[in-house]
């Protein structure tokens, strides 16, 4: 584990990205953050039950794929998936209302925190058992190829995932057909509630396994933004230009445990500071101070945020409960769920 | 009409739909250059391409999630599932995504899908190739369960579960692959959802599914011929969505049900049948509802063990002789 930090330490990659791209790639991360934060507080206000799984501290890998990719390319998440949903564009009340389970929520009440859904931006599900989506990302990649629109399917999941048989499928099926596909292991160390290193036979769980597909092993710092959207952008291009697959691992941290259930107190004394330390936003808002950008404007872009959330968690508390009506609704087509006449 | 074997029946419908519509692709274990492993795909490659359709590697997971992910972005892919009892390693994107996914987006993905499968007993392959799973399928809300038992149902009932915009799990009877039947011409379309009556009789209804609709038809001529009882037999075709009318009428009208399952005895589908039947017909039943089924044991291979745990034409006699006259 430590040298997976040490890998980290890595300079930001030299290209001028510019300030534009810069900016939201911090409003994104902030938005991100701001609204999972509220998210939090309002289990503590028991308004959202279930469970829930936060990327508070994992921001820069969403924010980094949410910058680069095409407004009609497709995200594919995990349950840990609001961050991913929302760097598509989803709106806060709608994240918000469905995790309260409220009428304005994305999925009306009817998914909850581990199924959101925003097909209008590209945000294709969240998916809550480990590993399915991974060939359900290749399967709308191959739908891209075959119509040539030179959309890219874009698949987050956990260092957990690479341990299961989907993800193999997966990875050798989009190799075998060259699928534009970019599969995202998010590294945070911990499957659920155990260290990933005990439980898998090589270090780095998805970029050592990439060569097995014929692919290149890619080990990027997750918790660096302007490392993210570089690597997003050149692997999605890559892909979308006909050049296949990709699989990125990028090592990260979170800040929370693994659900509302678990305060995380496995982890050993000292390694959360050590990564709060590298906490994505405050070394990137740091490291645009250094660049010159100023102060004023990094605040603005927080108070604005801030005042999003706030008018989005007002939004989701005034919204009522779904109707007992649609229950039965949209399990076909036609809208009903008839299954005899 | 032309006469055509029920493995050519696939073909022939899944040739329409790909002509009709470029927006259907088909993809599978085997499907492309070898045909099938049951040759009921024949043809397909030369006629429409390897961009159409693919072979696969032996990745079921992946083969019914890149169905899935083309579905809900606008293709209409049928994937072969070569065994139906191999739905077991891709339960997952059958019950959890594939069924689950319109209902918990609230309508936001449609899933035009068709899983094709081959499924049943009748070739001694043992336990994990013989299998009946209609009954599984049927269990989970939200996949349409499709099994037809003659030629022309293969090609009208594919047709339209390529056409559908719900997903279908489409059991093809592996022991009927060589069936000849009559099938019409050019576009045929037949309709989900819908049982036929192939029969009329007097005594007793018998409600059967796919292979055992031959057998019930058998049966029904010799109970006829032989013992003076007269049976309507009717062809289920269709599990989900289920056509309760047609089944409940012609319980009626008869007074007795008698369903004549492959399946497992628990849970299996004809116990749905018959609740539904006790429920909304119960005063027009003249005696106990009959249940005929494959008992409760894994399938033995062997002939002589396999053809005794399958309903027989001999098996269904004796039971509607000793539960009806």
């Amino acid at each position: 584990m430590d040298t997976n930090v040490k890998r980290k330490k890595k300079e930001a990659p030299a290209i001028d990205i510019g300030q534009e791209t810069k900016l939201e790639l911090y409003r994104m991360q902030v938005d991100l953050r701001y609204c999972e934060k509220r998210a939090y507080d309002l289990f503590l206000q028991n308004l959202v039950k279930g469970t829930s799984h936060l990327s508070l501290g994992q921001e820069a890998i969403a924010a980094g794929f949410g910058v680069a990719m095409r407004p009609d390319d497709w995200t594919f998440c995990t349950y840990r998936g609001h961050a991913h949903t929302l760097a598509r564009g989803a709106s806060m009340s709608g994240v918000l209302g469905e995790l309260m389970g409220r009428q304005c929520g994305l999925l009306g009440g009817k998914g909850g925190s581990m199924h959101l859904t925003d097909v209008a931006k590209g945000a294709m599900g969240s998916y809550a058992i480990i590993g399915a989506h991974l060939p359900v990302a290749a399967g709308a990649a191959w739908s891209a190829q075959y119509r040539g629109t030179e959309q890219v399917a874009v698949c987050f999941f956990g260092d957990g995932t690479t341990n299961i048989g989907a993800f193999h499928e997966a990875l050798n099926f989009s190799a075998v057909w060259k699928l534009p596909v970019i599969f995202v292991c998010e590294n945070n160390l911990y499957m659920e509630y155990t260290p990933i290193h005990t439980v898998t036979a090589v270090k780095h769980p998805a970029a050592d396994r990439a060569s097995a597909y014929g692919l290149e092993s890619i080990v990027v710092d997750g918790n660096d933004a302007d490392a993210m959207y570089l690597t997003a952008m050149k692997y999605i291009e890559r892909a979308r230009k006909g050049g296949g697959p990709a699989l990125i691992e990028a090592m990260t941290y979170r800040h929370s445990g693994h659900s509302r259930a678990d305060p995380g107190k496995y982890r050993p004394e000292g390694e959360l500071d050590k990564w709060l330390e590298r906490d994505p936003l405050k070394m990137y808002r740091e490291r645009l101070l250094k660049q010159g950008i100023a102060g004023a404007t990094l605040d603005d872009i927080e108070a604005e945020s801030m005042r999003q959330v706030d008018a989005a968690t007002a939004t989701a508390k005034a919204s009522p409960p779904p109707s007992i009506d649609d229950i039965e609704k949209n399990v076909w087509a036609d809208g009903g769920s008839a299954w005899r006449n | 009409m032309a006469e055509l074997t029920y493995r050519d029946a696939v073909a022939a419908g899944i040739a329409q739909e790909m002509e009709r519509d470029e927006n259907v692709v088909f993809l599978g274990e085997d499907i492309a250059a070898a045909g099938g492993v049951f040759k009921a795909t024949v043809g397909l490659l030369e006629k429409f391409g390897p961009k159409r359709v693919r072979d696969t590697p032996i990745s079921e997971q992946a083969i019914l999630g890149a169905a899935m992910g083309a579905a809900m972005t606008g293709l209409r892919p049928i994937a072969e599932i070569m065994f139906s009892d191999f739905l077991a390693v891709c339960w997952d994107l059958v019950a959890n995504e594939i069924a689950k996914t319109r209902y918990m987006t609230n309508g936001q993905i449609s899933l035009p899908l068709v899983i094709r499968t081959a499924n049943g007993s009748g070739s001694r392959f043992g336990a994990q190739h013989s299998q009946a799973v209609e009954n599984w399928a049927m269990a989970i809300p939200g996949i349409k369960v499709v099994a037809p038992a003659f030629p022309a149902d293969v090609k009208g009932l594919l047709a339209a579960a390529v056409r559908d915009p719900d997903p279908v799990l489409f059991f093809e009877q592996k022991s009927l692959y060589s069936m000849k039947g009559e099938v019409p011409d050019g576009e045929y379309v037949d309709e989900l959802g819908t049982a036929r009556v192939l029969r009329r009789g007097k005594d007793c209804t018998i409600v059967a599914l796919a292979s055992m609709v031959h057998r019930a038809l058998d049966a029904a001529a010799f109970l006829e011929k032989e013992h003076g009882i007269s049976c309507t037999v009717v062809d289920v075709r269709s599990l989900v969505p289920l056509d309760t009318q047609t089944i409940l009428a012609e319980v009626a009208l008869t007074g007795r049900l008698v369903t004549v399952e492959e399946n497992p005895r628990l849970c299996g589908w004809g116990a749905e049948i018959a609740s539904i039947v006790a429920d909304e017909c119960f005063w027009n039943l003249d005696g106990p509802i009959v249940r005929i089924t494959t008992p409760h044991i894994p399938l033995p291979s062997a002939d002589e063990l396999e053809d005794h745990a399958i309903p027989s034409v001999e098996r269904i006699v004796r039971e509607i002789r000793e539960k009806i006259d």
